[in-house]
């Protein structure tokens, strides 16, 4: 199992990167790899021509401020779940990327790699849909960002056209009152989800009442899928109708790994704990 | 037409190796084949089996999931650089041997890579944080209770050796590198 062979830029600077893209007809972009490469092994992608970003030095930063955090297209996965600063800006980013394969894998993979190629079973996608992120690509005719509603079309597919380069991802920063969850389902601990569940809960800080609460789903349909439940929450708070909904509006299909109706059933069940959890953690970030 | 190679220089357990590659040759297979060094293993050759496990400037990577052209200029620490010059084992690949870590071997390079940067990281894991560290690996035959403990008697011996080391020397400065604190303080403590 070997890949095709291709033609191999490597360019220095992002400039040179967008440069290559948009004279190559058939090109992809390698960050990470973690993807892309068994897709070269098993053939499954034979591009005319690689654009390698892994010696683009100024794409591997990860930044925060007060509005959030920014990350490059270089930042690996390792790089985004060890940095303190950005598990105090946006915990969800920490609490997803545990979920990520393995630390192997992660210390390779890049966030914005994970974006670009839009699977819709894995976390970062349907972490950026349901905090509101955005992706910035670059290309010959200029910058533009795609809001993460927008970011993804289908299964392996998302917005970027072919000649444009992701260059970084913005994750607003988690409000005072605010609590973030992810919980999944799997196999076995490090494989893609049977369907998992990010959660985004604000909480009111004097009574621990539900002000919103908004769940963003992967795996259970061809692109993440993020629904506002704050007016399913009852007071307690009761988290059964919020999974009702969600059961209700997510149609699910089965696979070889899971039925339509399991995954139904963890819709439910994950729903309900990862909303508990975030508005635990919300609660728990007031005081 | 022949394919079009890119020089590279990789440095393989301490050694500046120079090769002309094609751009798609994995990292996994210019190790095996263009360098001949055939510790590292390939299993399922789509990053699922952890058998082929490098340290790549310390980090444990699967290298059939990197490309060389992509690592050109850096380090990588194949299960070849774990024992000491003259073959003394190192502490993971010792505990793998007292505990029965290994029944066919296959696997065995891809653990020993990512347990000794996973004892770097952690030295004195829970039993818990033992299964963690090994959870990107699969074993077909031994079963993984043999190699959980290796994961333990590894940490025990690491320990003794870097304080047999440190009693034995006062003021040594420690080595950054991990393989090379390994042999160190493997020297240390198993020669009189």
């Amino acid at each position: 199992m070997k890949p095709a062979p291709f033609e191999y830029v490597r360019p220095r600077t992002a400039d040179e990167a967008v440069a290559a893209l948009s004279e190559a007809a058939d090109a992809k972009v390698l960050a990470g790899g973690q993807s892309l490469i068994p897709l070269l092994s098993m053939r499954l992608a034979a591009p005319a021509t690689l654009v390698d970003l892994n010696g683009v030095e100024e794409l591997a930063y990860v930044r925060t401020d007060d509005d959030g955090v920014r990350i490059g297209a270089m930042a690996r996965h390792a790089d985004v779940e060890r940095d303190a600063a950005v598990a105090a800006r946006q915990p969800l980013l920490r609490q997803a990327l545990t979920l990520v394969a393995h630390p192997t894998i992660r210390n390779r993979g890049t966030a914005v790699g994970s974006i670009a190629h839009a699977d819709p079973a894995a976390e970062l996608p349907a972490v950026l849909a349901v905090l509101g992120g955005t992706l910035t690509c670059r290309s010959a005719s200029g910058t533009r960002d795609i809001t993460a509603s927008e970011c993804f079309v289908g299964p392996l597919e998302s917005a970027l056209r072919p000649d444009e380069l992701a260059t970084e991802i913005r994750l607003p920063a988690l409000g005072p009152t605010s609590g973030t969850a992810i919980r999944e389902a799997a196999r076995r601990h490090g494989d893609y989800a049977l369907v998992g569940v990010a959660a985004v809960v604000d909480v009111d800080g004097d009574d621990g009442a539900v002000r919103s609460a908004r769940a963003g789903y992967f795996s259970v349909a061809d692109t993440p899928v993020v629904l506002d439940l704050t007016d399913t929450v009852d007071e307690g708070p009761s988290w059964d109708r919020a999974a009702e909904h969600a059961m209700a509006a997510l149609d699910p299909l089965g696979d070889i790994h899971a039925s339509a109706d399991y995954r139904r059933h963890l819709i439910g069940v994950l729903t309900r704990q990862a909303l508990a959890a975030a508005h635990a953690e919300g609660r728990g970030s007031d005081g | 037409m022949a394919e079009p190679t890119h020089a590279i220089r990789l440095h393989v357990n301490g050694v500046a190796y120079d090769l002309d590659v094609p751009a798609r040759r994995l990292l996994s297979d210019a190790l095996r084949h263009d360098l001949e060094l055939t510790g590292t293993h390939v299993g399922c050759e789509h990053g699922v089996c952890g058998a082929c496990t490098v340290l790549l400037d310390g980090e444990p990577v699967r290298s059939c999931l990197t490309l060389a052209v992509s690592v050109d200029g850096q380090e990588v620490t194949t299960v070849e650089g774990l024992a000491a010059d003259d073959g003394e084992l190192g502490p993971v690949q010792q505990a793998f041997k007292d505990c029965h870590g290994l029944q066919c071997g296959f696997c065995t390079p891809g653990f020993l890579t990512t347990i000794t940067a996973g004892l770097r990281d952690n030295p004195d894991p829970t039993r818990d944080e033992a299964r963690e560290m090994i959870a990107g690996n699969l074993c077909r035959c031994t079963g993984y209770q043999n190699i959980v403990a290796s994961v333990l008697r590894a940490a025990e011996l690491s320990a003794t050796a870097e304080r047999d080391a440190f009693a034995g020397q006062t003021g040594g400065s420690r080595q950054k590198r991990h393989a090379q604190r390994e042999r160190g303080g493997n020297d240390g403590g198993g020669t009189p």
